[in-house]
C-alpha cells in the first residue's frame, strides 16, 4: 500500500511545477484577485468631506492583498509538503456540470420549468437512474409539484417561458 | 419566572407545536442523509421561512439543527458513515457495536446522550446568553470592530482544513460582502455595470451554492459509493448498567460540548472529537474504545448535541455564528429583519425565550422521534442518490428563485456551487465564506466608523481595554493551529521511536 503510494508521490513529483494542483490553485486565486485588485482602482473616490473613515476601495484592497500574501505562503508550504493527491474526476461529475450549463441556457433562452426537467432527467440518466417511470417522476411529476407548492404556497410567478406561459394561460 | 413562562410559550402555541413537529422531523431526515445534515437542509429551507413570520421561521431553523445533529448517528452507526461530520466519532464505536447485532442498544445510548446533552446546553444558553448580552452592552464600535476580527480568526482553527485556507476563505467571504453599493457612501464596488449586482449578493444564493449544489457535484463523484446496513430489529433503551458506566462521560461530555460551542466559529465536530477522546482518557476500560464502547459513543454524542445550544449563545448574544448551521441561523435572522445581539435581549425577551423553550422541546421530540422511529429513517438511506440529488436540484433552484424572483439569483447560486466544489476538493473549508460574508458588514462597518470616532488613528484601538482583549484573543486563536500541529509532529515523533524500540 505505502509502495502504490509512494510511487504515485513520485510520478507526481517528476511533473513540471505548472502542471501540479498546488501551482493550480495558487495561479488562479492570484490570477483572479490581481484582477479584482485592479478593479478597485477603478471605483469612485470619495470627497474628504463625505469620506467615512477610509475610501470605499481601500477595505477591499486590503482583503485582496491578504488573498494574495495568504495565497504565496500557502503555495510556499506546498513545495515543502505536497498537497494530498486528489482522484481524477470521474465523467458523471464532467455531465453534471455540462447539465448546469445547459440549465443556464434553456432557463434564459426557453423556459425555466423545461430547464429544472431536463437537467433532472439527465443528471438521474448518467447517474445510473435507467427506469422510464422513475425519470417522468423526478423529471416531470416532481418538478411540477414542485411548482406548485411555490405558486400556491409562496405566491410565487415563475419567469416566462413556452411551458410556463401555456401554464398561465 | 417571568422568564420561564415565556419559554413555556411555545408550548401552548399549535402553530409552534406543528412547527416545531414538522422541524424536528424534517431535522431527522436530513441528518440521517449522508451529505444532507442541518446545515445543508437549513440552507435548503431558508427561502421557504419567508412565509413564517420571524420566531416561526427560527423555531424552525433551530428544530432541524437540534434533531439534524443527532440524525447524524442513525447512519453513524448503521451504515458506518456519519449523516453529519459532528457523527464522525460516533462511527468509531457505533458500527462496531452494531455489527456485533447491539445496533439497538448503541441507538438507544446515542438517543439518550443526545437528549442529555441537547438540554444541558439549553439550561447553559439560558443563562449565559443573556450574561453574555449584558457584557456586550459595554461595546461600542471599536470593541465591536475587534469582536468580529476574533470571530473571523478562529476560523484558523475551523473543521480539518489548513489554518491558512480558512483564513483565505474567510477573506474571499468578507469580499463577497463588499459587493454592490457601499453601504456608507453609495459608491459601486464590483458590480461591472450590472443593475442586479448593485443590491449585492444575497446570503441565500450563496448559501445553498455552497452547501447543497457543491455537495451534489462531490455526490457525483462518489456515485461508486456502496454502503453496508446493518439490519435494526429496534430500538432499546440502555440498561442499568450501562447508564451506571456513562453518566459521568455524559455529564462531562455535555459540559465539554456546551464551552466548545460557545467559542466562536468552534462546532459539534470539534465537539464531538474532544468529548471522545476526554470519555476515552476517563474510561477505566480505554482499552474497548474503537470496538465497540457504549461510553465511546456517549460522549461523542452527548458533546456533538450539548454544542447546539453552546453554539446559540454567541449568534443570539453577539451576532457571531457559533458553528456552520448557527450560521444559517443567523442568516435567517438577518433575512427576517431581526438582528442579534444586547438589544435583542431588551427588545424582545419573548423572542428569544421562545427559541430557548423550542430548542428544548425539539430536544425531546427527537428523543421521541428517534426512539420509536429510527427504524424508519434508517430506511431513508436506501433512497439512491440518482432520485434524491435531481429533487434536492430542483428544490434549491426554486426556493434560490422565490426570494426576490431574479433567475440570476439562480445563476449565482450555481456559479458558487461549483466553486465551493473545487473550494472542498483542494482543502478549503466553505463554512468560513459563510462566516465572512455574513460578519462582512459587521467588520467594515465597525472599522470604518471607529476610524471616524478615532480621526483616522489606528493606534486608538489599542486604547479600549475590551477591543485589546480581543485583539490578543485573536492572535493567540492565529497560533493555536501551529501549537497544535507542533504537539501533534512531537506526539508522531515519539509514538514513532517508541514503535522503533518495541521491535
Amino acid at each position: 500500500m505505502n509502495n502504490v503510494q509512494n510511487k504515485k508521490r513520485a510520478n507526481r513529483s517528476s511533473l513540471p511545477f505548472f502542471l501540479k494542483d498546488e501551482f493550480k490553485v495558487s495561479f488562479i486565486i492570484i490570477f483572479v484577485s490581481i484582477v479584482l485588485l485592479l478593479t478597485t482602482f477603478t471605483f469612485d473616490i470619495v470627497p474628504p468631506i463625505l469620506n467615512r473613515g477610509i475610501q470605499p476601495a481601500t477595505f477591499p484592497k486590503a482583503l485582496l492583498v491578504l488573498i494574495i500574501g495568504l495565497t504565496f505562503i500557502i503555495y510556499y508550504l506546498s513545495i515543502k509538503k505536497p498537497w494530498k493527491l486528489e482522484k481524477k474526476l470521474p465523467k458523471e461529475f464532467f455531465i453534471t456540470l455540462v447539465t448546469f450549463m445547459l440549465f443556464i441556457l434553456i432557463s434564459k433562452t426557453l423556459d425555466f420549468f423545461l430547464a429544472i426537467s431536463t437537467l433532472s432527467i439527465i443528471i438521474s440518466y448518467y447517474w445510473g437512474e435507467k427506469r422510464i417511470l422513475y425519470l417522468l417522476l423526478i423529471g416531470i411529476i416532481f418538478p411540477i409539484v414542485v411548482f406548485i407548492f411555490f405558486e400556491t404556497i409562496l405566491g410565487l410567478r415563475f419567469p416566462p417561458g413556452i411551458i410556463t406561459n401555456i401554464y398561465y394561460n | 419566572m417571568e422568564n420561564l413562562s415565556l419559554m413555556m410559550a411555545p408550548l401552548f402555541s399549535s402553530k409552534l407545536l406543528l412547527v416545531l413537529f414538522f422541524g424536528t422531523l424534517f431535522g431527522l431526515i436530513l441528518g440521517v442523509l449522508p451529505g444532507l445534515g442541518p446545515t445543508t437542509g437549513g440552507a435548503l429551507i431558508l427561502p421557504f421561512t419567508m412565509t413564517l413570520d420571524p420566531l416561526s421561521a427560527i423555531v424552525l431553523l433551530t428544530a432541524i439543527y437540534c434533531a439534524g445533529t443527532y440524525g447524524g448517528a442513525i447512519t453513524a452507526i448503521l451504515i458506518n458513515t456519519p449523516g453529519t461530520p459532528a457523527a464522525a466519532a460516533t462511527c468509531l464505536d457505533g458500527y462496531p457495536l452494531a455489527q456485533k447485532g447491539e445496533a439497538g442498544r448503541a441507538l438507544g445510548m446515542a438517543t439518550v446522550s443526545s437528549t442529555v446533552g441537547g438540554i444541558f446546553s439549553v439550561i447553559v444558553l439560558v443563562f449565559f446568553a443573556p450574561l453574555l448580552a449584558k457584557l456586550a452592552y459595554e461595546f461600542g464600535q471599536p470593541e465591536y470592530f475587534a469582536l468580529a476580527i476574533f470571530g473571523l480568526t478562529m476560523l484558523a482553527s475551523i473543521g480539518d482544513g489548513s489554518p491558512i485556507k480558512n483564513l483565505i476563505a474567510g477573506a474571499f467571504g468578507i469580499l463577497i460582502s463588499t459587493i454592490g453599493k457601499d453601504f456608507m457612501t453609495s459608491i459601486d464596488r464590483f458590480t461591472y455595470g450590472i443593475n442586479e449586482l448593485s443590491e449585492g449578493i444575497g446570503f441565500i444564493p450563496v448559501v445553498v451554492g455552497l452547501f447543497a449544489i457543491s455537495e451534489m457535484l462531490t455526490q457525483s463523484t462518489l456515485l461508486d459509493q456502496v454502503f453496508k446496513r446493518v439490519a435494526l430489529k429496534a430500538v432499546r433503551l440502555p440498561s442499568l448498567k450501562d447508564y451506571k458506566l456513562t453518566w459521568k462521560t455524559i455529564l462531562r461530555s455535555s459540559g465539554i460540548g456546551s464551552f466548545i460551542g460557545v467559542l466562536p466559529a468552534e462546532g459539534g465536530t470539534v465537539a464531538s472529537l474532544i468529548g471522545y477522546s476526554e470519555a476515552k482518557r476517563w474510561s477505566k476500560k480505554p482499552e474497548e474504545f474503537g470496538k465497540g464502547s457504549i461510553e465511546g459513543i456517549a460522549g461523542a454524542e452527548a458533546a456533538n448535541n450539548a454544542a447546539t445550544g453552546g453554539a446559540m449563545v454567541p449568534t443570539l448574544a453577539l451576532g457571531i455564528p457559533g458553528s456552520a448551521t448557527t450560521a444559517v441561523i443567523l442568516t435567517g435572522l438577518i433575512i427576517h429583519g431581526v438582528r442579534p445581539g444586547p438589544d435583542l435581549f431588551r427588545e424582545q425577551p419573548e423572542f428569544l425565550y421562545g427559541i430557548f423553550g423550542s430548542m428544548l422541546i425539539a430536544n425531546i421530540l427527537f428523543f421521541i422521534f428517534g426512539f420509536f422511529g429510527a427504524k424508519i429513517f434508517a430506511r431513508i438511506t436506501l433512497v439512491p442518490n440518482k432520485i434524491l440529488w435531481p429533487m434536492i436540484f430542483a428544490v434549491s433552484v426554486c426556493g434560490t428563485y422565490s426570494l426576490s424572483q431574479s433567475i440570476i439569483d439562480v445563476w449565482i447560486m450555481i456559479f458558487f456551487g461549483v466553486v465551493g466544489f473545487f473550494m472542498r476538493r483542494y482543502g478549503f473549508s466553505v463554512v468560513p465564506v459563510i462566516i465572512g460574508l455574513i460578519l462582512g458588514e459587521l467588520v467594515e462597518g465597525t472599522l470604518r466608523q471607529s476610524l471616524v470616532i478615532f480621526d483616522g488613528n489606528w493606534l486608538m484601538f489599542l486604547t479600549r481595554p475590551i477591543a485589546l482583549t480581543f485583539f490578543v484573543l485573536s492572535i493567540i486563536a492565529l497560533l493555536f493551529p501551529l501549537f497544535k500541529k507542533k504537539n501533534k509532529t512531537k506526539y508522531n515523533k515519539k509514538k514513532a521511536s517508541n514503535k522503533k524500540v518495541n521491535k
